[in-house]
């Protein structure tokens, strides 16, 4: 995996790393302060409960009960196969797009049952931003790109559209990358630039959740860590949910992981499920499933 | 396979100096002259065969063209380079201009694009997007099976079962936008036969539908999914998904499309023949009567003799530069599209 070096990258000319340490003892700090619990007052964004998500007939996860906080990061941590991408996808209703696919149990978000009948899935998609394993920029310029759901919403004014998309391109850490060429194709940027690009797009409609699927696992560990960065001061005004397949990147950036495996079901059939959600701390410094601390320890997975 | 049947290195020898005469390789044959392996022949015998059939292509263009110049010089000097496009084709009179025919020929072709193209970029987004995944397929075969039928079995359908009732369309249209200006000429009054450009043109657009269907949906179906992920995880509903992924990844692909079909709808012949009405004069009327390049050929080929015949033949090589320049532009337009956002 490209972003778990042995040393710290060597930086070059224009990166500036304002944090990396990638090493192992992050994995295992000696000594870590006892985690607080769940927070009172902690504002649930997402709550699943006894949530099974099914392709046809096959049960890809099952078992799945957590909540999500507000202004948290959490992260789906898990081996391949385990189910954690689809259930990321459940949460802003990418599974509508996929025929066969179908959601069972209930998942609210601010209360409200996401899967009800009168919810419209592209308004939900609004709310809840979504970027993806590998940047995907539209084949435009860099300002429609990031101007792209702001007109859907009905911003037609460019003076306003200007205005979104320096904000949106300055919370994503990138705007004096970019102000001198907003006009030229969204393309030409870098693997980093046009995943932070997507993080600007997915911002400048100003969501209330960002879905995070592996979107470190195309890039090099100078843009993972300015990434990593930039989810931290995120996190201030969004709630962060993030997938990620690697471990160091869950323990350095979230607040609390959920932990999934695959397990092969009566029919034989492997069926991922949630084994563990708590504070990351404890996951990653005694977790109480053996089978998380067989994976955080390397044994299997 | 692995490492398995790697030769393992030979063990040390004792004595270096016995090395090389104990191994005593023969020597290798010259890479000139020696043994051919069995493949040789084969392969030789394959790259004439290609070469020949690239310049088979080649060989019957250029006669096309050699041909058709040959023929057709009796009627470049008689009218002299500088009338051959003047708009007068008055055989009785000498006049042999191709101008107005080619003009109504590229007027027939694009609104046949008019008619064409919105259907098509329609059905096309109806198969890759909307359409049960079930039904994709019987909808993609009845279109294809459009393509199938003879240009000539359109025509006469055209003819018996459509002009006359589109006679009566046009009236009604005319007497609706009479006295509106440009809309007022361009559909002005009609022929009572039905038989008019217009006429041309919606069998010519019906003709060319299933090849720009084709097309477009080819191109709409390689969006990518993660394009179309991105613009729905926005919020976009469907149709500003479609507006905001399919199209500007789709843009020179339809262009192309678009170019292709307009190619063809040129050179459409024994359809147009058939239901353009067969008047040579340069009409801004839509609803009345005309003629191309192509149906002339076919309506005066058989009685014409003479610089006429070579006139006619002269308006074939006209349309044959006509669909290259055609083609040439479309190559343009991909390779500038390409070179702005690098993709198809």
């Amino acid at each position: 995996m490209t972003s778990e070096p042995a040393m710290p990258p060597a930086a070059t000319a224009g990166d500036t790393i304002t944090r990396v340490d990638l090493t192992p003892t992050q994995v295992r700090p000696p000594e870590v302060p006892a985690d607080p619990g769940p927070v009172p007052g902690r504002e649930v964004v997402f709550d699943l409960s006894t949530v099974e998500i099914f392709y046809g007939e096959a049960r890809a996860v099952t078992d799945v009960d957590l909540d999500i906080a507000r202004n948290e990061i959490s992260a789906f941590i898990g081996p391949s196969g385990c189910g954690k991408t689809t259930v990321l996808r459940s949460l802003n209703r990418m599974h509508d797009l996929t025929p066969g696919a179908r959601v069972a149990g209930t998942i609210t978000y601010h209360g409200e049952d996401l899967y009800g009948p009168k919810v419209d899935a592209a308004e939900v998609r609004r709310r809840i931003g979504m970027v993806f394993q590998k940047p995907n920029p539209f084949p435009k310029s860099i300002f429609d790109n990031i101007a792209y759901g702001p007109r859907i919403n009905g911003v037609r004014k460019r003076s306003e559209l200007e205005g979104i998309v320096e904000q949106a391109l300055t919370r994503a850490a990138l705007w004096g990358e970019v102000k001198e060429k907003l006009k030229s194709s969204a393309l030409s940027l870098s693997g980093g630039q046009a995943q932070r690009l997507c993080i600007a797009r997915a911002l400048a409609v100003d969501p209330d959740v960002l879905l995070m699927d592996e979107p470190c696992s195309a890039l090099d560990p100078i843009a993972t860590a300015r990434i990593e960065d930039l989810m931290e001061e995120l996190k201030e005004t969004l709630t962060i949910v993030i997938v990620t397949h690697n471990m160091q990147q869950a323990a350095r950036v979230s607040d609390r992981t959920a932990f999934y495996t695959a397990e092969a079901d009566d029919n034989g059939r492997r069926v991922g499920k949630l084994v563990e959600y708590d504070a990351t701390a404890t996951i990653f410094t005694k977790p109480s499933d053996p089978r998380t601390e067989g994976y955080i320890t390397g044994r299997f997975g | 396979m692995g490492g398995a049947g790697f030769p393992r290195p030979a063990p040390p020898s004792q004595n270096r100096g016995t090395v090389t005469q104990t191994l005593d390789p023969a020597p290798p044959s010259p890479l000139v002259g020696g043994p051919r392996p069995p493949g040789f022949a084969v392969d030789r015998a394959f790259r004439v065969l290609a070469v020949l059939a690239g310049l088979f292509v080649l060989v019957v263009l250029v006669s096309i063209v050699f041909v058709l110049f040959d023929s057709a010089r009796e009627w470049i000097s008689f009218e002299g380079l500088g009338s051959l496009f003047s708009l007068d084709w008055e055989p009785v009179n000498e006049k042999f201009g191709a101008g107005s025919l080619a003009l109504m020929t590229l007027i027939v072709a694009a609104l046949a694009l008019v008619i064409a193209v919105p259907i098509s970029v329609g059905i096309a987004l109806f198969v890759t997007e909307i359409a049960p995944r079930r039904a994709r397929l019987p909808i993609v075969f009845v279109i294809d099976l459009l393509a199938a039928i003879p240009s000539v079995v359109f025509g006469l359908w055209m003819l018996r079962q459509l002009s006359q009732p589109l006679a009566d369309v046009y009236a009604d249209v005319h007497g609706a936008v009479a006295g509106v200006p440009v809309l007022g000429d361009l559909l002005g009054s009609p022929s009572a036969s039905g038989l008019s450009i217009m006429t041309a043109a919606i069998v010519v657009g019906i003709m060319i539908t299933p090849i720009v269907t084709a097309i477009t949906r080819e191109v709409f179906a390689t969006c990518p999914l993660a394009q179309k992920e991105a613009s729905l995880a926005l919020g976009a509903t469907r149709w500003e998904m479609i507006r905001g992924a399919i199209f500007p990844h789709s843009r020179s692909g339809v262009v192309a499309a678009v170019i292709i079909g307009f190619g063809r709808a040129v050179g459409e012949t024994i359809a147009v023949a058939l239901v353009i009405g067969a008047s040579q004069r340069l009409t801004g009327n839509l609803l009345a009567p005309g003629d191309t390049l192509a149906s002339i050929i076919a309506n005066q080929f058989g009685e014409a003799s003479g610089v006429q015949r070579s006139a006619l033949i002269g308006f074939g090589l006209v349309l044959l530069l006509l669909t290259i320049i055609i083609g040439i532009v479309a190559r343009s337009v991909l390779r500038r599209a390409n070179r702005r956002f690098g993709v198809v």
